[in-house]
């Protein structure tokens, strides 16, 4: 199928699918039913076996009708439906894919731990064969949307005599299980955007596993590597942040000092840097020549990101010594230019940190890009259990 | 907006490469630059032989007729080796400037005996000028041209300045033979060894009208603004070479008992020279696409922090060796901070930018 006939087809789908009349529901069903969902997906799982880019006819036709609200459910559909879909069986394929993109099930993704983070591979919560189920036990962090969440990909240790690679296995977790309890996780803003998932002889029955037992380090590769995908296909935002501190600096003319016009421009330039950078970075993959330069960029925004929002609450001056609100709240998107400068400038601490910290981000580039060796290593060979903690 | 390279500028990338390492290799650029001759006029007229001092020329004008893109990459490549030829003065500036005037016969001609490498020219003015704020040192009598100019790159080997000069009504641009009684060129003690500089005293100099005030202070002002853009082209190509040789010693280099690229407290600092790479490389690629000032000067403002930042941390990461003489991280080193004073320092250019961005003083 070409460009065309796809465009066709969705015309088509358009016509006999009236969005205007139709419940948002059964109008998002229908065009997952049509293959419209995500055409890269296998045809009969909300796709057509169609090139991802070939994504964009669809949306442009379909532009201005009810959406899944993709940001509210993207932990579902950047991370979880990859993964279900590489290592998952027909019927999880089934069960899963399709209220996980129409939105109806929300998905959270319970990796990281208070003693495993940057070292994923070191997570302690247990699972346990019993009968035909898993019994789940600990704990785990930094866990967007729990809170709403009817399922979650859990990454867990099923063998602790193995080194910490060897031991791990993946498993999709209902969230309603009695033994899974959510709490908010107040951040540095006051809000509490995050949560803590604890986990008490949760069951999870053995056909909720996604690979074999011992081979959850891999799913989680797949997992990780299509949130790298994610994160990188976003615009960056980098820019818009520095175009609210400029416009801080436009309104506040009393506050101008040369220094602060300085450190200003030299920000807006970076931030058109990287502007450029991403404009050249879509230009080599247009060209069928995707670089490296893409483990730049996150790196680039977060300090970019940084710097610009501790210099706008800086030229606020007295203004900056106020802050919006301390209340905690729970936000339901995640808004990096929202609010004032305080808590944009609290917010950003946080970039060089989730999805990888800055400092993962340099050890990745300096050894996969620049070809580096490697730290040496005293914790990949020994029994998990004997780690020190 | 195209940020890529064509396959046009890969093949010009490599045939340049290729003879720089054939014929600018570090050992030999350093040995050089302490002589006598610190031009390498050999490597020039095989330059010039590639076609590669004449590409933004139109061929009506003698050149190749290609683009600012093109130089760019050439100028890339001069940055990676620090080559010690007078392309910035003479295929950049002089020859940027004469594109910005009439084409009269003084000015075809002068372009041709540029292209063909008969003649070395450049733009008499302080490497240290920046776009828009020229006041020229020279005025114009009728005795001829009189005044002194410091710090003029590659007036050392330059067989003809252009020269912006002040007649009774504005800016004038002459072409000015060195070979005369009125012409003093005095070399000075350069900071940046493998493009040197020199002192030009003009005393009632003879010489060629190219411009009047009609359009002399465009031409002047289109030559420093596209020689900004291309200097930032140049930087990244120091920059390149400074991390390429770093990353490589790393690997090599072994101390307590394991290669010290091993340890993130360096690995993480040339991961921050890769990251400052990438955004170089954008901002230079845009300011050789487009010739507008603001492309010009986020590109000159961005890759002189960057250039120098890599070159310092070069010297840095070679601990000892990195400090002697007889490396040659140092010639990056000095160009690259000669670089960032060179038409227009960082702050200045983003100065400039205030009014593009919106962001005024």
């Amino acid at each position: 199928m070409n460009d065309k006939e796809l465009r066709e087809l969705t015309r088509e789908f358009l016509s006999n699918n009236d969005h205007q009349t139709m419940d948002k529901v059964d109008f998002l069903r229908a065009r997952f039913d049509a293959g419209l969902a995500w055409v890269h997906f296998p045809t009969g799982l909300g796709g057509l076996d169609l090139p991802r880019a070939m994504q964009s006819v669809v949306d442009e036709e379909l532009a201005g009708t009810p959406d899944n609200e993709p940001r509210r459910i993207g932990i579902g559909l950047g991370m979880a439906a990859p993964t279900i879909l590489t290592f998952g069986t027909e019927e999880q394929k089934q069960r899963y894919l399709r209220p996980l993109w129409i939105g109806e099930e929300v998905w959270c993704q319970l990796f990281s731990e208070p003693g495993a983070g940057s070292d994923l591979a070191a997570v302690g919560t247990r699972a346990v064969k019993d009968g035909d189920d898993w019994l789940v036990t600990g704990q785990k962090v930094w866990t967007s949307s729990a809170h709403n969440a009817r399922f979650a990909i859990l990454l867990a240790r099923t063998d602790p005599d193995l080194p910490k690679h060897a031991g791990l296995s993946y498993f999709i977790l209902d969230m309603t299980d009695p033994g899974v309890e959510v709490r908010p996780l107040r951040q540095i803003t006051g809000e509490a955007e995050f949560n803590e998932v604890f986990m008490t002889d949760a069951r999870v029955p053995d056909a909720n596993r996604l690979g074999a037992v011992g081979e959850g380090w891999k799913v989680a590769q797949t997992t990780l590597m299509n949130e790298r995908v994610a994160i990188g296909s976003r615009p960056t935002p980098g820019g818009s942040m520095a175009d609210v501190v400029a416009q801080t600096w436009r309104d506040n003319p009393d506050k101008h000092t040369p220094e602060l016009h300085d450190r200003l421009l030299d920000l807006w330039t970076r931030s058109e840097a990287l502007r450029l950078a991403g404009a050249r970075l879509r230009q080599q993959l247009a060209a069928g020549a995707p670089g490296p330069e893409g483990s730049a960029m996150k790196l680039a925004f977060a300090q970019l990101a940084q710097q610009v929002s501790g210099l706008e609450v800086e030229l606020l001056g007295e203004d900056g010594l106020r802050y919006d609100d301390w209340t905690l709240r729970r936000p339901e998107k995640v808004d990096f230019v929202g609010r004032g400068a305080g808590y944009r400038y609290l917010r950003a601490k946080g970039n060089s940190i989730e999805g990888g910290t800055s400092e993962v981000l340099r050890n990745i580039i300096a050894e996969r890009v620049l070809g580096l060796p490697a730290e040496p290593r005293t914790d990949t060979k020994v029994a998990w259990k004997d780690l020190p903690r | 907006m195209n940020l890529l390279y064509t396959d046009v500028e890969t093949d010009l990338r490599a045939s340049v490469r290729d003879l720089l390492t054939d014929r600018a290799q570090p050992a030999a650029v350093l040995a050089r630059c302490e002589t006598d001759q610190p031009y390498d006029l050999d490597l020039w007229r095989e330059l010039v032989g590639l076609g590669a001092t004449s590409l933004h020329v139109p061929e009506e004008l003698g050149g190749q007729g290609a683009s600012v893109r093109e130089t760019a990459v050439v100028m890339e490549e001069l940055g990676r080796f620090v080559a010690p030829v007078p392309f910035l003065g003479s295929a950049v500036l002089a020859t940027t400037a004469l594109l910005g005037c009439k084409p009269s016969n003084e000015v075809r001609e002068l372009l041709g005996a540029i292209g063909d490498g008969s003649t070395i020219a450049t733009l008499a003015l302080s490497l240290a000028t920046a776009p828009g704020s020229t006041t020229p040192d020279t005025i114009r009598s009728g005795s001829g041209l009189s005044g002194r100019i410091r710090s003029v790159a590659d007036a050392r080997v330059a067989d003809v300045l252009v020269v912006p000069a002040q007649g009774q009504d504005g800016l004038e641009l002459h072409a000015v033979p060195v070979a005369q009684q009125g012409v003093t060129v005095t070399p000075a003690t350069s900071l940046d060894l493998t493009r040197p500089i020199a002192d030009v005293t003009l005393d009632g100099a003879t010489s060629t009208p190219l411009a009047g005030p009609e359009s002399a202070e465009s031409a002047v002002d289109s030559a420093l603004w596209t020689g900004a853009g291309l200097l930032a082209s140049e930087q990244l190509g120091i920059a390149e070479w400074c991390l390429d040789t770093t990353v490589a010693y790393l690997k090599d280099r072994n101390q307590f008992g394991r290669p010290v690229g091993s340890f993130q407290a360096l690995k993480h600092r040339l991961a921050d020279v890769w990251q400052d790479l990438v955004l170089a490389r954008a901002v230079a690629r845009n300011a050789a696409d487009d010739p507008g000032q603001l492309a010009a000067s986020m590109a000159k403002s961005l890759c002189s922090t960057v250039a120098v930042h890599a070159a310092e941390e070069c010297v840095q990461l070679h601990g000892g060796i990195g400090m002697t003489w007889e490396h040659p991280a140092h010639l990056y080193l000095k160009r690259a901070k000669a670089d960032s004073i060179a038409l227009g320092t960082a702050g200045r250019h983003r100065q400039l930018l205030a009014p593009h961005a919106n962001i005024t003083a």
